[in-house]
């Protein structure tokens, strides 16, 4: 998703050139990103995955108890592989997590802590795109599998929460990212690719199976 | 070489390295897409494909439940094969690194070092012959729990027990995977009398090449109207839209009892991880390929 590859392999794609965002986000900043568009991303990150979710929607810890001011973050669902240095923590692979296991909880987490923008794959459903359009927050779709390259994104890992609790996979990290590459497909205006797609191969699928 | 440093080894193989037949079918519909979005998507995965490669760093975190398929020549022991798979799981973990995904359903734990009850997921088959082939898939779960069991007739779907009746199934199944198992997927399907066993047959035909031919020529054309089918639902690559949704679909068929026609559909992300570990019991030899 670099712009300089994209204009070598596909010249169609010169028009879209991504925008470049830089954390903490505003709410104006949230509402200038529409679906469809590539971004950017710059600053810090946090992850979270089954276990932070259950734990946040479940134990609803006050904001002074999270050790990372959430206000204005993105929230990225990643499990990653990270190797323990002496020099710190090395990010080995970092990709995107399925997004929709956490459904039920993400809203009350967004209206909670004040995020701006949850990163992950697959999408989410109609609770949690209400929950972007009442708090000005968006979901921003990584690349699937692509951990590689995602993780060359990171600069640093600079903290962890529930590391000794939830494991590695499952703990709250942090990340420095530089040009983290995402689409916009769900926005804080209430439209959502995901919901698009799926009406539109509902059609084709009664189509196709003869329903 | 010991056996359980070559099968650490293919663990390395299998989650650093695409498959030949998987990458091309990523390529081949990188230059057939014309949707913006799902065109970048496409070459960004064939660049971290490269990478992963080239560092020889897992191509996805989620390097998912290992579950390997063994011919086992008469003679050698199962308990031993799955003592060295586990020392090597472990070896692997550390070494490659691969992501510890065993968690103790008892107590919540992870285990740290992929192995557990029932994990990793271990099938033999004993054949003749003097050489021990041991196939790996490294079965994200994202994919996995986009899979779906069917019972036919299922009047929901007006599908009954007949071909046309699992054409509509594998087509229910990935309209509602959408783009949350990260497509293009390969699909894999499993027909026969019992659900455990249609399970792991459809899982089974996930080890295929791309590009074979099923010898029952029936299954063939079916596979091929599939694949057709499934493009035409447009989800496209991540859920982005467009014209690759899946890159292949494998068919796989046991005898059923009169009374039950039970269809399994086993999704695979686009990264499907596979390699396969040939071992000659005379000199220990060995070759990993994939």
């Amino acid at each position: 998703m670099e712009n300089s590859k994209f204009k070598i392999q596909n010249s169609k794609l010169k028009s879209k050139k991504p925008k470049t965002i830089t954390l903490p986000l505003t709410k104006d900043e949230v509402l200038s990103l529409n679906v469809g568009d590539m971004v950017l991303i710059n600053g810090i990150i946090v992850t979270g995955r089954d276990k932070i979710h259950k734990f946040l929607f479940n134990n609803r810890p006050a904001k002074n108890q999270i050790p990372f001011n959430l206000e204005g973050a993105i929230l990225y669902h990643c499990g990653p592989i990270i190797k323990k240095t002496q020099k710190g923590f090395e990010l080995i692979a970092g990709g995107p997590t399925t997004s929709m296991r956490l459904e039920m909880y993400e809203n009350y987490i967004i209206s909670r802590y004040g995020l701006r923008g949850i990163m992950g794959k697959g999408g989410m459903g109609a609770k949690t795109l209400n929950a972007f359009r009442e708090n000005s927050c968006v979901y921003l779709h990584a690349i699937g599998g692509a951990a590689v390259y995602l993780a060359d994104r990171v600069k640093r890992v600079t903290d962890v929460w529930k590391l000794e609790e939830f494991g590695m996979s499952e703990a709250m990290w942090v990340f420095e990212v530089k040009d983290f590459p995402a689409i916009v497909t769900m926005d804080a205006r209430g439209r959502s690719l995901h919901e698009e797609i799926e009406r539109r191969s509902y059609k084709e699928f009664k189509r196709l199976a003869g329903l | 070489m010991k056996l359980c440093d070559a099968i650490a080894e293919l663990y390395r193989k299998a989650a650093t390295s695409l498959p030949s037949d998987v990458e091309a079918a990523l390529k081949s519909a990188y230059e057939k897409e014309s949707k913006s979005n799902a065109k970048a998507a496409l070459a960004t995965i064939l660049e971290n494909i490269k990478i992963a490669r080239k560092t020889k760093r897992p191509i996805c975190q989620d390097t998912g439940v290992p579950v390997f398929f063994i011919k086992v020549p008469v003679g050698i022991s199962h308990l031993e094969l799955k003592r060295e798979i586990i020392m090597a799981t472990r070896i692997a973990t550390k070494k490659v690194p691969l992501r510890p995904n065993a968690v103790d359903i008892i107590t919540d734990k992870n285990s740290g070092n992929n192995t557990g009850i029932g994990f990793p997921v271990i099938y033999f088959e004993e054949i003749k012959g003097n050489n021990l082939i041991i196939d790996l898939i490294l079965k994200g779960s994202g994919s996995e729990n986009a899979g779906q069991l069917y019972k036919l007739p299922a009047e929901e779907l007006k599908a009954e027990r007949d071909f046309e009746g699992v054409r509509k199934c594998v087509l229910d199944a990935v309209y509602k995977a959408q783009g949350r198992g990260c497509p293009p997927y390969i699909v894999g399907v499993g027909i026969g009398a019992s659900r455990d066993q249609v399970t792991r047959l459809s899982k089974g035909q996930l080890l295929r090449d791309i590009e074979d031919i099923n010898r029952h020529k029936i299954l063939y054309e079916l596979e091929k109207k599939l694949l057709e089918d499934i493009n035409k639902l447009g989800i496209g690559t991540l859920g982005f839209g467009g014209r690759t949704t899946a890159l292949g679909a494998k068919i796989g068929v046991n005898h059923r009892h009169p009374a039950s026609y039970f269809v399994d559909v086993s999704l695979s992300c686009w990264a499907d991880r596979k390699a396969r570990l040939t071992w000659k019991i005379q000199n220990s030899k060995f070759k990993i390929q994939n």
